[in-house]
């Protein structure tokens, strides 16, 4: 009998007879998503003022993990963005396949696109990368990427040291389970809550590892 | 069938839990650091947990989950075969450690490399992957921080989610300091041990190394068995190096970390986070399904005496455990014995009941683990999967086999507790020589009286009150 | 309401006191109380340390005690919790009709009787320790705090660390002697700390324990049984 036979086989040995369990899930659900599933507080507001009380829940939890963050109307990304690259003295940028042409100024900076694909040695050298994200929550200050346009390869946004991610109001939900809800598991997907850090040193946390050291987020309202 | 192995070296079996801890309790650094340490994160659990007002439903949801995936283990496991193979990974199953370092060897040999990077991963650290690898010629690098320094310091982990818990910052910058340039790039000279230098010093040594290793080995928190999805929970960033660069990517993962659904992972990436580094999500996450950009990748199914835990209709449960570590930081033994005198790479409450399940009651430490618990119940409290810890303890230790000492005494009790008149006769006989029992008592109770009194001994049992004053009326 | 003690072996043997002032306290408040001779003890040392089989037989035999009576009133948390959590595992068909029955005092206190003032007078200084089985295994919360609290004369000064184990656990201390003394002195230290004059808790073993800690060294802090301290009153008791 190969390995694989014989582990399937003592499984079932091991749990013959064994009553199988309903999974209750009393939790706060995917609002809108899914019937038996409590939909998640958004604080009594279903108009406009919910949409903003998730914006200021999102940005002090990104503030939390000491990311920066601006929040801006959507005509003003340009310039907020052009801003945040000159106090970076951003040299080289990163720019995936898709990134919408309005978020960007004709800067003083070079920009790199990854077609045909960088090295990781190119993208080492890079000063820095600017995204949009595929999802974004607001209870723990998360935004998630696909690797869709305007994001590109999970490496574009790992080895430049600056990491700038617009998300626009659309993409914001309350929590995990609206998240995962949205998302689709056959992508490549990379989760991101603030900078790189460590817990390792005495249980402290420490920003600023092997990612990006500088996380900077600008939501788009 | 030779005894599951379980990451630890020879001479920390030979010795028991007690004898253990007896060192490490007097070595003061080590008791300073623990306790700065899980005071830290305790006290940051309990403030993200606090802030989910369904934290409870959550945790009874994670719990089923477990429950039901393992009673359907089986198929789960060939759907996530079926999954990962669709979507162009390969999917290799082994039985023990020794056949799961066979195939791991096997897969970077093949690739012409002999080096590779690792992620963070229990499993690997269990089946002592680094030294089946080194005897095949391939070197491994650690490149999680807290890996790293027990790396480069010769050291054994002692803590699930931070393996270099009981060093100080002081002592890590000596590590360092002396330690890198072994290993690769060297540290700094003018290297001091602000945490933040120490990290910098890490990014700058393993930086080449992530850019031109061309093999990585992971493990995972979770495989999904609709998907065939897997997901890494990470700080560093460490983790999205060695799984994104890399050419070949091996992921050596236990059996038991199956979820059925993505949906399922609703429940978990809140679970995980807030329960073992205190945060409302890890700072990266990573899902991958499959050969992903271009990369071949394997994933290596473990049992390892996953299957003899499965089997035992109480201690199954300890298969829930998805290695948060919130039972370490609570638990106030492992505060002050530390990890290491576990003798495995699972410490603290969980191990003290999973080392003995995988491992069996053979050796004397294995045997002193289930007791190595006071029973006050504060691991099960945080458990995110609500393992009954205490009473898996209780059943395993009456699966021990017992000190001939000790049987003779619980053997006396019983037959004096099961009969009133006998526990009557023998409260009186203690009240008569009460005063002839020493301060200091021999034997096995010295244990008690070497730092403690004994309490005085009444003259008169409630019993016998009650009779002589019919309860106080007379 | 026919109302049995459940006086503990622990009790019975070494803290008569506790028992006694256990049956002050409920005759004051109304309840009278049996004492049913046969019963001995819980068997939670015996399952705790390994030894099955015969705290099954013990179970059994609680059973058989007290299956007449409407209530059973334990001035211990941890045998409490041994019946409570234990019995319905280690014998559920003979126990299952005796266990809803089983009350802490606290608990009886609170929930049975609906009092949390029960007359008593007590002018000390005292920090309460809330013991691991009372609050992690029968979930007691701040029922004896509420009782202290209308305690006249008591000055009840918070326990830093409190949810935390003295390291007595059973056999655990003669186990593992050095991390159950390291616990303790912890414990004994945050007692100190509130310069109590009293530490009181609803469980004699974990008192027996921190107490013997206390003797030791010289404390002069003294330990006392929640029931003890309820019972006492501005005059003697008739």
């Amino acid at each position: 009998m190969n390995s694989r036979d014989m582990i399937l086989a003592r499984v079932r040995g091991a749990v013959a007879g064994a009553p199988d369990v309903e999974v209750p899930r009393a939790y706060r659900g995917a609002a809108g998503v899914t019937a038996g599933v409590t939909p998640r507080d958004t604080g009594g507001d279903t108009g406009p003022n919910a949409d903003e009380r998730l914006i200021d829940l999102f940005a002090e939890r990104l503030r939390d993990y000491r990311a920066i963050v601006h929040v801006v109307a959507e005509a003003e990304v340009a310039s907020v963005v052009a801003e945040a690259l000159g106090r970076r003295e951003i040299r080289r940028l990163v720019v995936p396949e898709g990134l919408p042409a309005a978020w960007l100024d004709r800067g003083p900076y070079d920009t790199v696109g990854d077609d045909p694909e960088l090295s990781a040695a190119d993208l080492d050298g890079t000063d820095g990368v600017i995204t949009g994200c595929a999802v974004a929550i607001a209870e723990t200050g998360t935004i998630v990427l696909d690797a869709g346009p305007g994001q590109g390869r999970r490496a574009l946004t790992l080895l430049p040291d600056y990491h700038l991610c617009v998300v626009r109001a659309g993409q914001l939900v309350s929590g995990v389970p609206d998240a995962v809800a949205r998302l689709a598991p056959e992508r490549p997907l990379t989760w991101i809550s603030g900078p790189s850090a460590t817990s390792d040193i005495e249980l402290n946390r420490v920003e600023g590892v092997h990612g990006p050291r500088t996380l900077e987020v600008v939501i788009s309202t | 069938m030779s005894r599951t192995f379980l990451g630890m070296p020879a001479r920390a079996l030979e010795q028991s839990f007690p004898s253990n801890a007896a060192k490490a309790v007097r070595d003061s650094q080590l008791r300073f650091n623990l306790r700065k340490a899980t005071h830290t994160i305790r006290d940051k659990r309990a403030s993200v947990v606090g802030e989910l007002p369904d934290w409870e439903e959550l945790r009874q949801a994670g719990k089923a989950i477990k429950d039901h995936t393992l009673r359907n283990l089986d198929r789960y496991l060939i759907q996530l075969e079926e999954a990962v193979t669709a979507a162009g990974g390969r999917v290799h199953w082994a039985r023990d450690a020794d056949e799961a370092n066979r195939i791991v060897a096997g897969l970077v040999k093949a690739t012409g490399e002999t080096e590779v990077v690792k992620v963070k991963s229990m499993a690997t650290q269990e089946i002592g992957l680094n030294d089946a690898l080194a005897a095949e010629g391939v070197t491994a690098y650690e490149t999680d921080l807290a890996e790293l320094i027990v790396q480069l310091g010769d050291d054994w982990p002692s803590h699930i989610l931070v393996p270099a818990i009981h060093r100080s910052r002081a002592e890590i910058r000596e590590i360092f300091l002396e330690r890198m340039g072994e290993w690769g790039r060297a540290a700094p000279e003018d290297l001091t041990d602000d945490p933040r230098a120490l990290a910098e010093a890490a990014r700058l040594h393993l930086r080449e190394r992530f850019l031109s290793t061309k093999v990585a080995i992971s493990g995972a928190n979770f495989m999904i068995a609709e998907s065939g999805t897997l997901v890494v929970l990470e700080s560093e960033g460490n983790g999205r190096m060695c799984l994104t660069l890399p050419r070949t990517l091996i992921s050596v993962v236990g059996i038991e970390k199956v979820l059925p659904t993505w949906r399922d992972l609703e429940v978990f990436l809140q679970l995980l986070p807030r329960s073992s580094t205190g945060e409302r999500m890890n700072p990266y996450t990573s899902t991958w399904t499959g050969a992903t950009e271009g990369q071949d990748f394997h994933l290596v199914l473990l049992d390892n005496g996953r299957t003899d835990v499965l089997a035992d209709e109480v201690g199954r449960q300890a298969l829930r455990c998805i290695r948060c570590s919130a039972c370490l930081n609570v638990c106030p033994v492992y505060e002050r014995a530390g990890g290491h005198a576990y003798g495995s790479v699972y410490p603290g409450p969980i191990g003290a009941i999973l080392t003995p399940q995988l491992r069996g009651l053979g050796s004397e430490l294995d045997r002193s683990l289930p007791y190595a618990s006071s029973l006050c119940g504060a691991c099960y409290e945080v458990c995110p999967v609500a393992i009954d810890i205490p009473q898996v303890l209780v059943d395993l230790r009456a699966k021990a086999r017992h000190p001939r000492a000790e049987r003779l005494g619980m053997a006396a009790a019983g037959w004096i507790f099961n009969r009133p008149g006998r526990l009557a006769r023998a409260q009186r006989a203690g009240g008569r020589l009460r005063r002839f029992v020493p301060k200091r008592l021999p034997g096995p109770m010295s244990a008690w009286t070497d730092t403690r009194d004994i309490p005085d001994i009444p003259r008169e049992s409630f019993r016998d009150w009650w009779d002589r004053t019919g309860g106080g009326s007379r | 309401m026919r109302v049995a003690l459940f006086i503990t072996c622990v009790n019975d043997t070494l803290f008569p006191g506790t028992g006694k002032a256990t049956v002050t306290l409920l005759r004051r408040l109304g309840v009278d109380v049996a004492f049913p001779r046969a019963q001995t003890c819980c068997g939670q040392m015996h399952v705790n340390t390994g030894y099955r089989e015969e705290g099954v037989r013990l179970a059994r035999h609680f059973a058989d005690v007290f299956a007449g009576y409407d209530a059973v009133v334990v001035p211990s948390g941890s045998c409490g919790a041994m019946v409570r959590e234990q019995y319905p595992r280690l014998a559920p068909a003979a126990t299952g009709e005796v266990v809803p029955k089983v009350y802490e005092l606290s608990e009886f206190l609170i929930d049975v009787l609906g009092v949390t003032d029960v007359g008593a007078y007590f002018p000390h200084r005292v920090t309460y320790h809330p013991t691991c089985h009372s609050l992690r295994g029968l979930h007691l919360g701040d029922r004896p705090l509420r009782l202290l609290r209308n305690v006249r004369g008591l000055e009840l000064v918070p326990l830093p660390g409190a949810e935390e184990c003295c390291g007595f656990g059973g056999t655990f201390a003669v186990k593992n002697p050095d991390i159950s003394a390291a616990m303790c002195a912890d414990k004994v230290g945050n007692v100190m700390s509130t310069g109590a004059e009293v530490l009181c808790a609803a469980d004699n073993s974990c008192l027996m324990h921190i107490g013997g800690t206390l003797t030791r060294q010289k404390t002069g802090v003294k330990i006392m049984h929640l029931a003890e301290i309820l019972a006492a009153t501005e005059v003697a008791e008739p």
